[in-house]
């Protein structure tokens, strides 16, 4: 029937009958399919026990120091193994404190980020340049601003893939004598300023908290440049068509717009300031003080357990275990917190497109 | 009907143009470009340290790397030479039984959440758990494994640091999956479930195949932070001065008994040798860090090209 110089394409294994094509599954494979599927479904409840199992366990090993202690351990502010006295204010002082001072840093940035990659500046700056050179019409420039784009985005993407201990180390050889001779002028002639009561010796919570600025900056900027970008274009289209400038539009209308995304963003930052370990455990400083000074020595929870974890014996150890609690109690908050307002602001943006 | 020069010369008469133009005099302008200024400033400004980080990791860590510091033991205070030969097969190890542990979970976890029951309460809280379980602190990946693994079986080994480490990837390795799953078009689905393949069939042949590379990015990310935690190793799988076997190949674990000891890494390796003393494990410390570095952020690229060829 097919003429003699059509080429047969061959697509399935040669078939004889309509059963070597397709044909109900066996009861073997019917059994095996539901086998397959229950197993997913286990795994699936086991990511979500995960959570409850991670809460359950910390708690109940440190359940014989929080009979203990009860809440005299959030306010106590010595830990003291031989005396067995064991208090974290100051550790939660010192988290709160650095993680609030590194946010504000990274914000400041990170939003700096988004807003510069997300309106076009990188275009426009070009354009500017490339008509002040007088290069003229190339179809490169038509690409070039997004492949740059694409770039700063990368390497943006890379200041989070460098490991924490990387910026511990270099915390300490870069950012600590870099800032150490203007902090103490600054103590020197502005002393009398709380945030300026002290010298910098050495660690302290100022470098800690520059080092944490950049490790949450590519966290929001990543979210709150989603945000901006979602931001749908009739909004964008109607704030230039009244004649805002583009900073008019920005601050009145599209921060404002993707606000709620913005601020998950800040609050997930929030989130991992907060258990950020390995810095913090270099630079900080490791002192059980509570003080309002920028450039004093500190602590905070999860740098007490790092320096404290690998030497302690068993009672220190329930303490710490009551210490890692309460960061997984405040980390957690925050961080549904944050998850519940990102789910929000999708939702929100999408019902104005 | 008017010429063109007529109306231009009407609209010179009515209008004040020079008033239209663009000018930094105008203070809403002036503030638009001060603005946009500071913006491009704060972006460069970010870049810094990347570049001050890397900077000072080739400066320092090519200083002291050669090919003993890649075979030979960790220096003790006042010596010098010596490497981290243990601490690279230490961190490969704990990132292995990481691995180990969290594909299955996560891969199984995303087919359910994004083939079998996408729309179902079980998927909702997954995803929601996963979420929280990517902003968990890593140290506290690290409690949570001395309390069950490091409890348990009465010591510091290489499965505890693995089990912390596998805590912290199983979110990732998942949520990616499910987006990698998700993107697998409607009609190959179809198309296999015609031919009378039950759906258990559809997904080991048809879903996960296609949706490899996407989930392999996944993967390759998860590895790329979990080999570059330190807390969560402080307290799991401590650290080790020593090969890890008695016996030659030295640096392979060939027993369990290996492998449920004290283990070290490269992270850890960092965090003691920072603050220490004596220039030789300072410099140790940066060449460490740099073999680390490149160690991460080949992973990392790696993982971000394969996303977008999987994407494209």
């Amino acid at each position: 029937m097919t003429p003699a110089n059509a080429v047969v394409v061959e697509t399935v294994p040669h078939a004889e009958t309509p059963e070597e094509i397709s044909r109900p599954p066996t009861t073997f494979e019917v059994l095996r399919d539901r086998l397959f599927r229950r197993a997913t479904l286990a795994v699936a409840w086991f990511t979500v026990l995960l959570v409850f199992l991670l809460v359950g366990r910390i708690g109940w090993v440190a359940l014989p120091q929080i009979q203990a202690y009860g809440l005299k351990f959030l306010i106590g502010t010595t830990w003291d193994v031989n005396r067995e006295q064991f208090g974290i204010l100051p550790a939660i002082f010192g988290t709160l404190y650095s993680s609030l001072l590194g946010l504000a840093i990274g914000t400041f940035f990170g939003l700096a980020i988004a807003i510069f990659l997300s309106e076009g500046f990188l275009a426009t700056g070009l354009d500017g340049i490339i008509s002040y050179l007088g290069l003229g019409e190339n179809r490169l420039w038509s690409v070039l601003p997004a492949r740059l784009e694409d770039l700063l985005r990368l390497i943006i993407e890379l200041l989070a893939a460098i490991p924490s201990v990387v910026y511990g180390l270099w915390g300490i050889f870069v950012v600590i004598p870099y800032i150490r001779p203007p902090a103490n002028w600054l103590h020197a002639h502005l002393g009398w300023i709380p945030i300026f009561s002290t010298g910098l010796s050495g660690p302290g919570l100022f470098p800690a908290s520059v080092v944490l600025a950049i490790m949450v900056l590519p966290t929001i900027s990543a979210i709150s440049r989603d945000a901006l970008v979602g931001v749908p274009p009739k909004i964008r289209e109607a704030a230039y068509g009244i004649g805002a400038t583009r900073w008019e539009a920005i601050l009145a209308i599209f921060i404002p717009t993707a606000a709620s995304g913005i601020f998950g963003a800040v609050i997930l930052g929030f989130g991992r300031a907060l258990g950020e370990t390995m810095a913090l455990a270099m630079l900080a400083g490791n002192a059980n003080v509570i003080s309002t000074s920028l450039f004093s020595p500190a602590n905070t929870l999860a740098a007490l357990l790092a320096n404290h974890f690998p030497e302690a014996d068993r009672i220190e150890v329930g303490a710490l275990m009551y210490a890692a609690l309460v960061l997984l109690t405040i980390t957690l908050v925050v961080n549904i917190f944050g998850t519940i307002i990102l789910q929000r602001a999708d939702a929100t943006l999408k019902g104005l497109r | 009907m008017a010429s063109l020069s007529e109306i231009r010369k009407a609209v010179q008469d009515e209008v004040d143009l020079p008033s239209l133009e663009r000018s930094l005099r105008r203070p809403r302008t002036l503030f638009s470009a001060m603005m946009s200024f500071t913006t491009g400033a704060a972006t460069l400004a970010a870049m810094f340290p990347l570049f001050s980080v890397l900077y000072l990791l080739i400066k320092r860590g090519s200083a002291a790397i050669n090919l003993a510091a890649f075979s030979e033991l960790p220096p003790a205070a006042m010596m010098t030479g010596g490497g981290f030969g243990n601490a690279i097969v230490g961190t490969l190890v704990i990132v292995i039984i990481a691995t180990v542990i969290s594909i299955p979970v996560g891969i199984f976890g995303a087919i359910y959440i994004a083939e079998f029951g996408p729309e179902t309460k079980t998927a909702a809280a997954v995803r929601f758990s996963a979420k929280v379980l990517t902003g968990l602190p890593s140290i506290i990946a690290g409690v949570f494994a001395f309390a069950t693994v490091v409890i348990l079986t009465g010591g510091f080994s290489a499965p505890a640091g693995g089990v912390a480490l596998s805590l912290l990837m199983i979110p990732t390795i998942l949520l990616t999956a499910e987006e990698a799953i998700k993107r697998v078009p409607a009609r190959m689905r179809e198309a296999a479930i015609g031919m009378g393949a039950t759906p258990s069939q559809v997904v080991s042949q048809i879903i996960v195949p296609t949706a490899a590379p996407g989930i392999l990015t996944g993967i390759m990310l998860a590895i790329a932070r979990a080999a570059g935690e330190t807390a969560p190793l402080l307290f799991t799988s401590l650290f080790s001065d020593f090969w890890a076997s008695g016996t030659a190949p030295y640096f392979l674990p060939k027993t369990i008994d290996d492998l449920m000891k004290p283990t070290a890494s490269l992270a850890v390796l960092i965090y003691n040798f920072s603050g220490s003393p004596f220039d030789n494990q300072v410099a140790m410390a940066w060449a460490a860090a740099l073999t680390l570095v490149v160690i991460v952020l080949l992973t990392n690229i790696a993982g971000q090209v394969l996303s977008r060829r999987s994407a494209g």
